[in-house]
């Protein structure tokens, strides 16, 4: 992990916490921005270290957030699925051994197709576990719909506008 | 034994997956129990200030919506605590008449302000709307300010109290010695007390509170320290020269009171001849 990409993810975690943590559109679509870091990691990246990230990650958004355990729970859930999702959608050739999942060497299209079902994944067992026992599966279905095409669609304005764009090879 | 170490071996990315997520369901559950968890939450000290921070920045945003709810819950406040420390004599009262609230409040803030002239007002950003009449008195947390002279539908304006025309009926707090307070033109921080006579022991430092009398402003209400007094001019009066507990020039939330009484008083006056001469 280089630098830059390790002080995007702090800045995204700072912004996670000061931020975003008070935003509910219309009390439903909430926004885990945080999650691009968790994205964004190399393709080539070993499956351990990045279930090991996403549990620290998780927990330290967990702390800000009051909800011990549940982000840990859901972003450990969500790096664990992301190689077989990305071994899914692998393109032809096979990815880089370098190549990044990000909209600026993969295309919206196929970023949309990559981020939202990871994140909807996401959104529903962060929803459920929040809403274990008060039966109400429906809300959380409805809630994790919103927030991950919310998620997703503020993750795409995010990159496009502060990712540069790789222009070597 | 070694084939079970393989095995185990390659499914070691799912075993770590559960083992975390087990991690966090103890977390979760123990984090709703009691006395789970105690350390990873915000009431941890780094945590805590962090999230104080935070607050700090956001509160400083609705920082003017906080203030008018501050003023407006004060100014209720007020007329309670005022309702309840309006204590009966050791003369059997009439209780109930004894406990009505002679004085309403109500909260504004000033949206303009003079101080450079001799005949000074400020604006209200209240009206009629709000319950805002004419004659009510004008103070705020540091003393008296003025008093109400016009009402518009949403704003009023107020005789400040650095206003030549205005004089406000107030006392010594030490001796209970009354006269009427009248600002001189000259200096905005600083108001002359008139109609004391010569006999009366002044004292420079004493503090002069209204007194209540001219059923504009209850009793109390500060009005200004004595910062010299001297044997004038007038062979009747001392030349009292206080300095005024209000600055003026940081004028901007204020409260406005209401003698519910004042009609009644009124009418007494005039139906025994006399002139309200506060």
């Amino acid at each position: 992990m280089s630098f830059k990409s390790l002080v995007t993810f702090i800045v995204l975690g700072l912004i996670q916490i000061l931020l975003l943590k008070n935003l509910a559109l219309f009390g439903i679509a909430f926004c885990f921005l945080y999650l691009i870091s968790i994205l964004n990691f190399p393709t080539a990246i070993p499956t351990i270290p990045l279930l090991l990230i996403s549990f620290i990650l998780g927990l330290t958004i967990d702390v800000f957030y009051e909800t011990i355990g549940i982000h840990a729970l859901s972003a450990t859930f969500l790096a664990f699925l992301r190689p077989f999702w990305l071994k899914a959608l692998s393109p032809s050739g096979g990815y880089d051994d370098t190549s990044n999942p990000t909209i600026a060497e993969m295309g919206i299209g196929w970023y949309i197709s990559y981020a939202w079902p990871l994140v909807f994944c996401f959104c529903l067992l962060f929803f459920s576990a929040d809403q274990w026992g008060t039966g109400r599966f429906l809300n959380a279905l409805n809630k994790s719909f919103f927030s991950s095409t919310f998620t997703v669609l503020l993750a795409i304005i995010v990159q496009l506008i502060f990712f540069k764009r790789r222009r070597d090879i | 034994m070694l084939r079970i170490f393989q095995f185990l071996y390659s499914l070691r990315v799912f075993l770590l997956f559960i083992s975390l997520e087990v991690i966090a369901i103890w977390l979760i559950v123990g984090n709703n129990s009691p006395q789970g968890a105690a350390f990873f939450n915000s009431s941890n000290a780094i945590i805590g200030s962090a999230l104080k921070t935070q607050s700090d920045v956001t509160d400083f945003f609705s920082l003017a919506e906080a203030n008018d709810a501050l003023v407006s819950e004060n100014a209720s406040l007020m007329q309670t605590l005022r309702r309840i420390r309006t204590v009966p004599d050791s003369i059997d009262f009439q209780l109930d008449s004894l406990l009505n609230a002679t004085y309403e409040f109500k909260s504004a803030r000033v949206i303009s302000n003079s101080l450079r002239f001799s005949q000074n007002h400020l604006t209200i950003n209240k009206g009629t709307v709000d319950g805002i009449k004419v004659g009510m008195g004008v103070f705020n947390h540091e003393g008296i300010v003025g008093r109400v002279k016009t009402v518009s539908k949403n704003y009023s304006v107020a005789i400040s109290l650095l206003n030549t025309g205005l004089l406000v009926s107030s006392k010594m707090k030490s001796n209970d010695v009354f006269g009427s307070v009248n600002w001189d033109g000259k200096n905005s921080k600083q108001a002359k007390m008139l109609y004391v006579p010569r006999h009366v022991n002044a004292k420079v430092g004493d503090t002069i509170i209204t007194s209540g009398f001219n059923a504009v402003f209850p009793e109390g209400i500060k009005v200004g320290i004595i910062s010299s007094v001297s044997q004038g001019k007038d062979p009747n009066y001392l030349d009292i020269l206080l300095d005024l507990s209000t600055d003026f020039s940081q004028v901007s939330y204020i409260y406005l009171v209401e003698n519910t009484q004042s009609e009644e008083l009124d009418s007494l006056y005039i139906k025994s001849e006399l002139t309200n001469e506060f």
